[in-house]
């Protein structure tokens, strides 16, 4: 029996609300790479943490190399050559990328760091990262981010290198030199831990696959024995259908046109470069790119939370100034933010989340005082409309599962906002049913005639729901395709800043 | 006119020394991320303590150690309170300073008036004090204030040239980013917290026994919150600190020398609280354009459990 | 050996317990203290008994004991507001002073007609210490800079100005060169209880206030912005609410209320303006604990406030009868605040210890 170089048996971790992981064994041979997979909140993530030391399991054994060991705190992982590459990247953003990776190595107490540079240099030679080592952190893209924290973990020697959710922040390409890169780790016998949630990229890159679904193990598999259609039912328990119908829809009159744009972003550096696009009713217009392209600059100049420079917006044929937030509500707009934590109050009610917009207005105030029967009715009413899951409506928002937060986001939002909907990553980590929840809402929204602008980096929702495409690399629309005619290939191209006919 | 630039330069940088100290403490308590508000409380107990400890044992320097320990043992309640326990830094720290000022005051009753048979003697360094104008000021001082300028100085090295010091500001920006790396977050903020203890209290004990010297109620009159206005000031930086703390030990000389024109020594009294509000106000606008910033995780208790 | 220490949240923690863990904060906070009164070689157990007494066991004390209450109730309404709005008010001891100088000033050296004065009084002390207030507020809302330290700075400044006042240009004709102002005349004194210290106009603005701000917070629309603004300032932003002006709006509240309290002690204590230790025995400090434990709601800063009013009377108690520094309230207070701090994390809190 070949032996595992890591193995976590029995493993259970309990949270107050839930139970996150379940009597989990789970065992990675080396050179070999292991998927990881489950939805958003099956539990991957927390038995990650659980093998680098960051939470502690309440019971269950760990072994590596076959001895038994105790984790309790990264530091121990390291020692025992566990990498850990998180899906937030844990970087200081005021050190330079060479300080960063010296951090987690034995230096020496006055700082000459030119041993460590020699060292790094040798390792990024070696795999063919490249990053400038004495820039600061918050100098670098997203992509670059990650590939220091790449280098961090190589230079501390692991053998074990656990991926959380990387692909999330790069585009096609710089997803397929990664998994050239983890193949060869591979190779050199190292045992790579690939979190995921998505299918497509388990079949692409994994050895062996490892299925979870609410804090249980349902199956480890060879992918070569299986397929994309038995591994979504494994993680979702239930035959997934993939395909959202979307019927071409009549297209109306242009109710969000944007004009050569330009917004700055908090640096003082341009975010959004003379950006050019009209979204008509009854269409969805969607924009890809890796975050931080500027797409939430763009957003926040056109809700009224940013200051635009220069170029021109027009809502319902409207030239806007700056919109007062208040306007919004007048003009129906609904936006859904990218970050859910800006768009509600976790400590004050689902009832009082849901009136965020309409609080001063008639029937929940008059002169001032709030009406207390009609904001039950109303919020009673909201959710039972969207399904959103909650004892009742005076329950703080703060206690709701990601998914029905975002429910109650979109009552709000969506109740208000016919004409015009600005949606903002709208699925972000939520579960199968959530997604498909929100995506036939929007489709919906559309088929009525709404106006939909459509931000997110989740290529496959782009594809599905757009009737148009465009790309944003740098601030700047890179191109625009019709969805019939779009291909993967190219809008990834895009994604990485190669405008069309190069 | 000569001796008078020099006697009001002597004034200014004996009168800025105890806030020098006390501001390099701080700005390692908040480099590492825990915002220590006690500071006017550690002080005051440490100027007590200094002053008791003195009298009792007719030796200034046993005094100035008994001042470092007692500054930094309440410090440590500070940073169980706040670091493990996590509670409100704001809140923390003003019931320190409340708890502190009471204390010292129960503690010094009866040692009001009394003057202390021995303080701590000026050195006049051979050479460099007859240079004029910066001899006498400079090099004529007590030897904490030698100390105090040394020590700005190697806490400036050791927090931006050491392996130490680049760990303690990892912590202050992201202490779950030095966490991953292996770095024990809360052994740093408890170090930089006891840090920060040990130097107000020093401070305090300057104050009792060589700047006033005695002791009356409420010494410190309110220079723990200059000293955190100072820290925000002086962008964080040690060596800032050294020219931020004698300039407001110049305002404080210069409140002084004003009182024999007629001006009611209570306007002047004011001067230096007015002029730290000034100060910050000046700065913030400085600290807005250069976007140099509070360390990012300054006041946010870190958790490792709860999910992120 | 190393200990560790695990924090888990309880998912809805009972009332009961917050109010369980006040209690023995409280009880706790005793317990320390009562070894300083051993240092002194006083039995604590004796001192308590004296305190209590005289605070809360006979009419004049209950009566007095009230007088210290209705300042205290004022400057926690506030904070708590401020508070809520996510402003740290450390300056209520100095906004109090400046209602206090503004009452002296209007009664002494203004031709307001005796049948107003009163009013005016108020009106001017709120103002002046909303003025307090907000120059704070202003720095820290257009500048950024911290309002702990500019509050905090302010106090200093009003302790000088007072002073200032009654050693200079203020300073009383008719006293001997004391330094105190004259007595302000009659129409300006507030009624009292009969028999006791009690002024009854300020008692009654504290209490209806106390109701008012948490009807303002609970059911307008005012309210509901201020809980949004400080929860969430982005989420604010997006609907429409302005935190510059609710910032602003509860500091001017805030300071507002000190300044009447300031009145009150001017117009229904002292009569005169003197030395600020006098007229503000910590006022501002101690009504941070209170603002922290009752949270707005009126019941418990009125109930907090009684009790903390009663041990500023026991305060003086002490100094008279037992000789101890009136300073071992300050004491007694630092170490209740640590002590409900650790309860309010033990109530939120579970905390395992593992070997």
């Amino acid at each position: 029996m070949e032996q595992y170089i890591v193995e976590m048996r029995n493993i259970v971790k309990r949270f107050p609300e839930v139970l996150a992981n379940d009597h989990i064994t789970f065992k990675v041979k080396a050179g070999e790479v292991h998927a990881l997979l489950g939805e958003n909140g099956a539990g991957k993530t927390t038995l990650m943490n659980i093998l680098y030391g960051i939470y502690s399991a309440d019971e269950g054994e760990i072994y590596i190399n076959g001895r038994k060991v105790q984790i309790s705190s990264p530091r121990d992982a390291i020692n025992l050559g566990i990498g850990m590459v998180h899906q937030h990247f844990m970087l200081i953003d005021t050190l330079t990328v060479l300080e960063n990776i010296a951090l987690s190595l034995e230096i020496p107490f006055w700082k000459p760091l030119d041993k460590i540079r020699i060292k790094v240099e040798e390792v990024m030679k070696k795999y063919g990262l490249k990053v400038d080592l004495d820039a600061k952190i918050w100098q670098l893209s997203t992509g670059e981010k990650q590939r220091v924290e790449i280098i961090k973990i190589i230079c501390r020697g692991a053998q074990i290198l656990i991926l959380d959710e990387p692909t999330s922040v790069l585009t096609p390409t710089e997803t397929k030199e990664l998994f050239k890169f983890l193949r060869k780790m591979a190779s050199e016998g190292k045992a790579i831990i690939f979190v995921t949630h998505k299918l497509k990229e388990v079949m692409e890159v994994s050895d062996r696959v490892t299925v979870l679904r609410k804090g249980k193990v349902i199956a480890t598999l060879e992918t070569s024995e299986t397929n994309e259609r038995m591994l979504a039912k494994m993680m979702v328990g239930r035959d997934v259908i993939f395909e959202l119908e979307k019927t071409p829809s009549i297209i109306g009159d242009p109710i969000l046109k944007v004009e050569k744009l330009r917004v700055l972003n908090d640096r003082g550096t341009i975010a959004v470069k003379d950006v050019s696009f009209t979204v008509h009713s009854g269409e969805i217009y969607g924009i890809a790119g890796v975050a931080g392209n500027g797409q939430r600059e763009l957003v926040e100049a056109i809700v009224g939370l940013r200051r635009k420079i220069s170029g021109k917006i027009f809502i319902n044929g409207i030239e806007i100034e700056k919109l007062n937030p208040r306007d919004i509500g007048e003009m129906e707009i609904a936006f859904i933010p990218e970050d859910r934590r800006m768009g509600y109050i976790p400590n004050m009610s689902v009832a009082e989340n849901l009136i965020l917009r309409s609080y001063n207005k008639a029937p929940f105030s008059k002169w001032m005082l709030l009406n207390y029967n009609a904001i039950k009715e109303y919020a009673q009413k909201l959710i039972d409309e969207y399904k959103i899951v909650t004892p009742n409506e005076n329950v703080m928002a703060k206690l709701l599962s990601g998914g029905n937060l975002q429910r109650m986001i979109l009552a709000r939002e969506l109740t208000i906002g016919k004409k015009l909907i600005i949606a903002v990553h709208p699925t972000y980590g939520l579960d199968v049913g959530s997604t498909e929840y929100v995506r036939k809402l929007l489709l919906k929204r559309r088929n009525e005639g709404s106006a939909v602008l459509l931000i997110s980096e989740d290529l496959d929702e782009i594809l599905a729901l757009s009737d148009r495409i465009a790309v944003m690399f740098e601030g700047e629309i890179i191109g625009e395709v019709e969805a019939e005619k779009a291909n993967i290939e190219k809008i990834g191209l895009m994604m990485a800043g190669v405008k069309e006919g190069e | 006119m000569q001796s008078y630039i020099e006697t009001l330069l002597y004034s200014a940088i004996r009168a800025g020394t105890p806030l020098l100290i006390a501001t390099i403490g701080e700005i390692y308590a908040e480099r590492s991320g825990v915002m220590n508000l006690g500071v006017e409380g550690m002080m005051i107990m440490g100027a007590v303590t200094g002053y008791m400890v003195t009298y009792m044992f007719n030796d200034p320097w046993i005094g100035i150690l008994a001042a470092i320990i007692v500054g930094g043992l309440i410090s440590l309640i500070h940073a169980f309170l706040s670091i493990t326990l996590r509670v409100n830094q704001v809140v923390s720290g003003l019931s320190l300073t409340m708890l502190g000022l009471g204390l010292s005051s129960i503690m010094g009753k009866k040692y009001v008036g009394i003057s202390l048979p021995v303080t701590i003697i000026p050195i006049k360094i051979p050479i460099l004090s007859e240079i004029p104008i910066i001899g006498p000021s400079l090099f004529s001082q007590d030897p904490i204030v030698y100390i105090s300028m040394i020590l700005a100085i190697i806490m400036w090295i050791i927090l931006f040239k050491t392996s130490f010091g680049m760990k303690i500001r990892a912590v202050g920006e992201n202490p779950a980013a030095a966490d991953s790396a292996g770095i024990n977050v809360f052994m740093i903020r408890y170090i930089c917290v006891l840090i920060g203890g040990m130097l107000s209290g020093l401070a305090g004990a300057y104050l009792s026994e060589s700047y006033t010297p005695a002791w009356i109620e409420n010494l410190t009159a309110g220079i723990g919150w200059i000293v955190i206005g100072l820290t925000i000031f002086s962008l964080w930086n040690p060596l800032r600190a050294l020219w931020g703390s004698y300039f407001f030990g110049g305002i404080r000389a210069l409140q002084f020398r004003l009182q024999p024109l007629g001006i009611s020594p209570n306007i002047l009294a004011m001067l230096p609280y007015a002029s730290t509000i000034i100060v910050l106000s000046i700065g913030a606008k400085e600290t807005i354009r250069k976007r140099i910033g509070a360390p990012s995780a300054l006041g946010k208790p870190y958790i490792r459990e709860e999910k992120y | 050996m190393v200990i560790k220490i695990r924090f888990e949240r309880r998912v809805s923690p009972p009332k009961y317990l917050s109010i369980l863990y006040v209690i023995i904060s409280i009880l706790s906070a005793f317990f320390v203290s009562g070894f300083i009164f051993k240092a002194y070689g006083i039995n604590p157990i004796l001192a308590y008994r004296i305190i209590f007494t005289h605070a809360y066991g006979s009419p004049s004390g209950i009566y007095e004991t009230i007088v210290k209450a209705i300042p205290l109730i004022l400057c926690s309404v506030g904070l708590s507001l401020a508070f809520k709005a996510e402003m740290w008010n450390i300056g209520a001891e100095g906004q109090l002073l400046l209602g206090a100088i503004m009452a002296t000033g209007l009664a002494l050296f203004t031709p307001t007609p005796p049948s107003i004065i009163v009013p005016v009084m108020f009106i001017g002390g709120f103002m002046a210490g909303a003025l307090w207030a907000v120059i704070p507020a202003i720095l820290k809302v257009l500048l950024n800079v911290n309002e702990v330290i500019t509050t905090m700075m302010m106090n200093y400044i009003a302790i000088e100005l007072v002073r200032y006042l009654i050693y200079g240009p203020w300073r009383g004709a008719k006293e001997w060169g004391y330094p105190i102002t004259d007595e302000i005349p009659d129409a300006a004194k507030l009624i009292c209880i009969p028999g006791t210290r009690i002024h009854i106009p300020t008692l009654a603005i504290a209490i209806s206030t106390a109701f008012i701000v948490y009807l303002i917070i609970m059911r307008t629309t005012l309210g509901y912005e201020i809980r949004v603004a400080g929860e969430n300032p982005e989420a604010a932003r997006y609907a429409g609410i302005s935190y510059l002006k609710i910032s602003i709006l509860s500091m001017i509240i805030s300071g507002g209320l000190a300044g009447i309290a300031g009145v009150g002690e001017i117009a229904g204590i002292h009569y005169r303006l003197r030395y600020p230790e006098s007229i503000s025995m910590g006022y501002g400090f101690t009504s941070i604990i209170v603002a922290w434990l009752g949270r707005l709601n009126p019941i418990s800063i009125i109930i907090a406030s009684i009790f903390f009013g009663g041990l500023l009377v026991g305060g003086y108690v002490m100094k008279m009868i037992l000789g101890l520094p009136v300073a071992v309230v300050y004491v007694f207070n630092g170490i209740t605040l640590m002590f409900i701090l650790v309860g309010g994390v033990l109530s939120q809190y579970k905390i395992k210890l593992r070997g």
